[in-house]
């Protein structure tokens, strides 16, 4: 069984959950015995595939003469995408969106009727117009390679995926990760809710990674509900040893948010029951860590509120300090008001962090050894927090089962979900 | 006779270095010290020993007929001290010829006028006693952190022993009257007010090198000719500046030491004015009228008010955070957190904290160190909360310390055994402290 997939990125050149997730799902997928083409738009050579091959599409060249491609020629239109709506930008990126909005994607002069494009392969400006031209490299792609079925991850690839099935007539599964529902809430994007709708519709199955998202594309998206199935994302096991000489010099427990700051996350809602702990117990200090657009109207509340010496900014924090970060936290926060999935709640009970996670959340569904809020309800939330950091027989259980609880939630299981419909189409 | 008044203000803050999160109740050290020295450095060399040198040549030159005012905080001496003490020693030839006054002010050059009488009244003490020592002379005259003055400011400053204000003339309080006369508090009319003429000290401040501006390139010859032709009831120019001005804020590639130098000859030959000292001015001239200034003004932005440090929620915070830890550190005996006490006050740190600069038209006179007013928030909320936590472990340290006293002389003693006792107690308890 051969697939060929397509992603936007793959480790060690991640920006989000979603490159997390393709290589935990791939890795699982060759476990079970299928075999992969996994397209990005720019490999950076040092990628770790193992037995997965890797396509890079700046390597791809096209006739730009053959009738296929005459629709892309022709109608290449530049669309930016506003820089806002991006979806996994971060601290890191940005340097890299700049880049890639200086240089723009430019045109590499091969043999006269050959052409290769330039990816960024980030999250730029010109994120549009490369989604269009990832497309229609998928289409080369798809011709030189034989394979049974075509499985695309999230927006940005719908597009490929579909041309890919127009030229091969195989079977399309797109996967669901984060809607732009999810992101953005009543404001989308419509140009990306488009692309969704459309990727959606002309697959033959869709994939959603909980049973949130999936309600999220049947009601928002409108898909029909026989073809939408939910497969929750497993989590990677780590493979550093858990570093418990983590440095404490703070007397206080520490509660913390750990994410971007963005709408989706609902970081406001964080602050609001912080506030209210803080009033009852003044021995309890707060992080937010990480940075997004809504930073800057976070720290004000937090000025406004007066709670500046007990609640904590950090910024974007890379590997080693979210390791620090949650080596010294007593609780862990996730208030977000609608995620697909939620990887970061494992990591911090990994870490033998309780955490309380929002009902708006597709990690919800898996988890038992968690507090469950809906992330409007901050006195609950408060409340969660106020019993976490008090009574103590309630982290120490947490902490006993929670471990155990995430070493079980393994890719392997999901693997053998998307191999099962995979073996649907083939029979 | 009409008066010139220079009065040039000297002062660096200690900037803070990156203090993250993970450091409080770690790191104790704050301050950036190679970006402290380096300023220090840089300035030195560009700024204060060539800028001296001029105004001691000037002085030897025209006498009496010279003189200068300076302000330096307590913040930029410990710094000379530190880094570069041949501008001290410039500093002091200047003060040996009799004829360079230096003014008080608060030593952190802090915003404690804005807060707290006692706090205040402790700044403007230990800046005399240091200003006493390096120039042997006492303050004669007052000017308070970026000029801010008000009717209950102009108080405190009287009951520190100064009669003495300067501060700066805004259109708002000063309505169709002149800043070019003295003028008096009218909370304490003995108390006189010297107003910077705005626009003259701007002129050399800000628009010397803007070559857009319609009297770009100006010359000393021409400045001395906008002086003689102004109205002839005046009596003084204020011309008070940051003393950055000469070879930072204006580099020496736009002339303006050529036009320092030459500035007092033309002024001397061509009309009636000296140069004059504060203290000169306020003994010399007749108050004009008393003066109302109900809010605080200050020498920054176009409002000429405290909007710059205190202005928005993030400053507001950072200083009530501070200041709720006064009375705490009032029983601190600790060298190390007093001196951090006075460096965290500075202005300097509020001032990278505004968010009047997203507005456009604003001239920015000093540059952040920081990228946007929400880091220069967060740096120094980490800082002062692992301040908080020192100072109120010192304090509880104290008070289980003096407990620990009164039980073992259970015979109350004299004052003096129990203070000794108090202090090798004190060494003992942080080395059980640090073990546990």
């Amino acid at each position: 069984m051969k697939v060929l997939m397509f992603g936007w990125e793959f480790p060690p050149h991640i920006s989000g959950g979603l490159g997390t997730a393709c290589y935990g799902l791939t890795k699982a997928l060759l476990k079970c015995g299928v075999e992969l083409i996994f397209v990005v738009p720019k490999a950076y050579g040092d990628e770790k595939p193992g037995s997965i091959k890797l396509v890079n599409a700046s390597d791809v060249a096209i006739n730009v003469q053959d009738e296929i491609f005459k629709e892309y020629v022709d109608h290449i239109s530049f669309v930016e995408v506003d820089s806002t709506l991006v979806p996994y930008a971060d601290d890191e990126q940005y340097y890299h969106i700049m880049e890639s909005i200086e240089k723009g994607v430019t045109f590499e002069k091969g043999p006269v009727t050959s052409q290769k494009f330039n990816f960024s392969g980030g999250y730029g400006k010109n994120l549009m117009e490369e989604v269009k031209r990832y497309a229609m490299l998928a289409l080369e792609v798809a011709r030189q390679h034989d394979f049974d079925l075509i499985h695309a991850h999230d927006w940005l690839t719908y597009m490929a995926g579909k041309e890919a099935k127009r030229i091969s007539g195989k079977p399309l599964i797109v996967h669901m990760h984060a809607t732009e529902y999810d992101r953005s809430g009543e404001n989308m994007n419509t140009l990306v809710f488009d692309i969704e709708k459309a990727g959606m519709e002309a697959a033959d199955v869709v994939i959603a990674v909980s049973n949130m998202t999936r309600n999220t594309v049947i009601q928002r998206h409108g898909i029909d509900p026989g073809k939408v199935i939910t497969v929750h994302n497993g989590v990677e096991p780590s493979e550093k040893e858990l570093d418990t000489d983590i440095p404490r010099h703070l007397d206080e427990k520490i509660v913390t948010f750990l994410g971007r700051i963005t709408y989706q996350k609902g970081p406001e809602y964080f602050i609001e029951a912080a506030y209210k702990v803080l009033q009852r117990d003044e021995n309890i200090r707060f992080v937010m860590a990480g940075s997004g657009d809504m930073l800057p109207k976070m720290i004000r509340r937090v000025a406004r509120l007066g709670i500046a010496n007990k609640f904590h900014f950090t910024g974007f924090l890379k590997g080693d300090d979210v390791d620090k970060m949650f080596g010294m936290s007593d609780v862990y926060v996730m208030p977000s008001v609608s995620e697909p999935f939620g990887i970061s709640p494992l990591e911090a009970m990994r870490s033998n962090v309780p955490v309380i996670i929002s009902k708006q959340s597709g990690v919800a569904e898996v988890l038992q050894h968690a507090i469950k809020v809906d992330f409007w309800d901050i006195d609950a939330m408060a409340d969660a927090i106020y019993a976490l950091t008090h009574y103590q027989g309630l982290p120490s259980i947490f902490k006993k089962h929670g471990k155990e609880e995430v070493d079980n939630i393994k890719w392997d299981q999901a693997g053998v979900k998307v191999k099962e419909i995979y073996e649907k189409f083939l029979s | 006779m009409k008066s010139i008044c220079f009065y040039f203000q000297v002062h660096q803050p200690f900037r803070l270095k990156t203090y993250r999160f993970f450091e409080i109740g770690n790191d104790h050290n704050y301050f950036d010290e190679y970006a402290n020295r380096y300023m220090i450095r840089q300035l030195a060399e560009k700024c204060y020993l060539p800028a001296n040198q001029i105004l001691l040549d000037l002085i030897k030159k025209h006498k009496k007929d010279f003189r200068v005012a300076f302000s330096i905080s307590g913040m930029a001496i410990e710094q000379f001290e530190m880094y570069a003490p041949e501008v001290l020693d410039s500093f002091k030839k200047l003060a040996k010829t009799g004829q360079v006054e230096f003014l008080a002010e608060t030593y952190n050059h802090g915003l404690s006028s804005l807060k707290s009488k006692k706090e205040f009244s402790r700044q403007v003490k230990m800046h005399e006693t240091k200003i006493q020592s390096l120039f042997g002379v006492k303050p004669g005259a007052f000017r308070n952190t970026e000029l801010i003055y008000n009717d209950d400011i102009s108080k405190l400053v009287f009951g520190l022993g100064y009669n003495t204000i300067l501060t700066e003339g805004p259109k708002h309080i000063l309505g169709w009257k002149s800043p070019n006369l003295l003028y008096c508090s009218a909370a304490n009319p003995k108390v006189k007010l010297l107003m910077k003429n705005f626009q003259m000290s701007d002129d050399i401040a800000f628009k010397f090198s803007v070559k857009e501006w319609s009297e770009w390139p100006l010359t000393a010859e021409k400045y001395a000719g906008w002086l003689k032709a102004l109205d002839p009831k005046t009596e003084v120019v204020n011309l008070f500046m940051d003393y950055e001005t000469f070879g930072q804020n204006q580099s020496q590639k736009s002339g303006i030491f050529d036009f320092l130098l030459n500035l007092p000859k033309e002024v001397l030959k061509n009309s009636d004015f000296t140069f004059q000292t504060p203290s000169q001015v306020s003994r010399n001239l007749q108050p004009a009228s008393p003066l109302h200034v109900p809010y605080p003004i200050s020498w920054a932005d176009e409002e000429r008010d405290i909007t710059a440090w205190l202005g928005n929620e993030m400053q507001n915070e950072a200083f009530n955070k501070l200041f709720d830890l006064e009375p705490l550190v009032a029983k601190c005996n600790d060298d190390k957190i007093l001196n951090d006490w006075n460096r965290l006050q500075t202005s300097d740190h509020f001032y990278y904290m505004s968010t009047k600069w997203f507005s456009e038209g604003v001239v920015k006179t000093r540059i952040s160190p920081y990228n946007s007013p929400y880091d220069a928030f967060i740096n120094y909320m980490n800082v002062l909360v692992d301040f908080e936590i020192r100072v109120k472990k010192y304090c509880s340290q104290k008070k289980s310390r003096s407990s620990a006293n009164r039980a073992e002389n259970a015979k109350p003693g004299s004052g003096t055994i129990a203070e000794t006792s108090t202090k090798t107690a004190g060494k003992k308890t942080p080395a059980k402290g640090k073990k546990s």
